[in-house]
């Protein structure tokens, strides 16, 4: 956080990166206002370092702001304490023992500001002003690993509460046959995005309760059809996807050029892409090949000058049925 | 072997920070065309190839791969890098050579996670 940071050339692991991202984050989006202590016990000038003494013992505290006025005179802690102690000065005010003018932070400061100061100065404690210098309230290491843990906890309840939302998805709404349509519009010579609405609809597969093995097979399949879209058509084409709790069914389709000869461009190793598109890694010939061993049935209609569609169906177990509450614990 | 191990067999450099540094590798799969990567490969392989496109990356989300070695030192672009960053696979550049990275990688108890085209299985089923 501060420059130096002690995982410095170290292998960390992706959780370990994930979290530690995430609580940087933190530093900086959390306000100190909303971390810190806001009931605070102060002293004015004139207690004595005794009562002072008392009270720490009783509240299990180790400082405290001193108010003059209600605005902030000081802050005294255990040290100035002992220090006093060491002299046998007990009956002593605390404004001969207190720091003046300690250093402070805003409510509205980012946390980073008072780890900051924690690193640099090593205080226990900071004085929360406002702008003209009056106390609202006192932060402290211990306040801010706390503020970051309950933020982080919130974060992963959400994605938990997400998942199960979306694993349940069907359970709760009564039809007599329910399903999801995602529709995804492709871009001819696309290649950039090329695969990127494949990889969504295996990601909401898998959210939605999808074992891996299904989420891999929609997602080849999906994905030679999405290549082919980008890489043949005239405009490009659309991706429609419906899942529903037993089936899940790809309709994919352009408005041409159209396939001269289905039958030849289902043979192994044929294909009618340019060397441009080979040189990115496609145009094999076993696009459609891929596709039809990845799914439960296939049907592939073109008309010349019409266009191609290309239907897909991918049939779910009754054990592995998505929407409905089976989420895969093997999801990753 | 995990990744970390295996990034160190090969003189790799990781292009990426998300990657899981402790994901097991089951074995290997080396090629440049992509459709034959989607036809042959099984899941938590190591893809070899020569191809820096982001589809690399992608054809590796879609049959889950563990990680990804870039032979003969290549550096991919930038999105290919943000890709690999997003979807949390391994991206890793190797100064060997195809053969010498299968060569290494076998003799190192990685085995083959190409099926073979006379296989009828498409390797999606367990």
């Amino acid at each position: 956080m501060d420059g130096s940071s002690p995982l410095q050339g170290r292998i960390i692991t992706d959780q370990q990166a994930e979290n530690i991202t995430r609580v940087e984050e933190l530093a900086y989006e959390l306000k100190v206002n909303e971390v810190m202590t806001k009931s605070i016990i102060t002293f004015s000038p004139d207690t004595t370092m005794e009562e002072a003494l008392e009270v720490f013992r009783a509240y299990r505290i180790s400082g405290a702001p001193v108010l003059k006025d209600g605005k902030l005179a000081g802050i005294v802690s255990i040290e100035d304490l002992i220090h006093c102690l060491q002299k046998n000065d007990l009956k002593s005010r605390v404004r001969h023992y207190m720091t003046t003018q300690p250093l402070t932070v805003r409510g509205s400061d980012p946390i980073i500001e008072a780890l900051k100061h924690f690193v640099s100065y090593h205080y226990g404690r900071l004085p929360v002003v406002d702008l003209d210098n009056t106390l609202v309230g006192i932060i402290t290491k211990g306040d801010i690993t706390n503020g970051i843990l309950k933020a982080l906890q919130h974060d992963y309840q959400e994605e938990e509460v997400r998942r199960y939302r979306a694993s349940h998805l069907f359970e709760d709404i009564e039809s007599d046959r329910s399903s999801l349509i995602l529709r995804y519009t492709i871009k001819q010579g696309d290649f950039l995005h090329g695969g990127a609405a494949s990889s969504a609809i295996k990601r909401a597969l898998l959210r939605l309760g999808a074992t891996p093995q299904i989420a891999r097979r929609t997602g080849i399949a999906v994905y030679e059809a999405e290549m082919n879209l980008i890489i043949h058509t005239t405009n490009g084409g659309v991706i429609r996807s419906e899942i529903e709790p037993h089936q899940i069914t790809i309709n994919v389709y352009d408005d041409g050029p159209g396939i001269a000869d289905i039958g030849l461009a289902m043979k192994p190793g044929y294909s009618t892409a340019n060397e441009a598109v080979r040189e990115l890694g496609f145009g094999a010939g076993m696009g459609l090949v891929n596709i039809q061993r990845c799914v439960d049935s296939m049907r592939l209609e073109s008309v010349m000058g019409k266009g191609t569609s290309l239907k897909l169906k991918i049939l779910l177990p009754k054990k592995e049925t998505v929407g409905e509450g089976n989420s895969n614990p093997e999801e990753k | 072997m995990d990744v970390s191990e295996l990034i160190t067999l090969i003189d790799g450099k990781l292009l990426n920070h998300s990657a899981n540094l402790t994901r097991e590798v089951k074995g290997g799969c080396g090629a440049d065309l992509m459709s034959d990567v989607l036809a042959s490969i099984q899941p938590e392989a190591v893809l070899l190839t020569g191809l820096c496109i982001p589809q690399v990356v992608r054809t590796a989300q879609k049959t889950d791969v563990a990680a990804i070695i870039l032979v003969r030192g290549k550096v991919p672009p930038q999105e290919t890098i943000d890709l690999a960053e997003k979807e949390k696979i391994a991206l890793i550049s190797s100064p060997f050579g195809m053969f010498e990275l299968c060569g290494r990688l076998y003799q190192s108890g990685l085995h083959s996670l190409e099926m073979s085209v006379t296989d009828p299985d498409c390797g999606c089923e367990e």
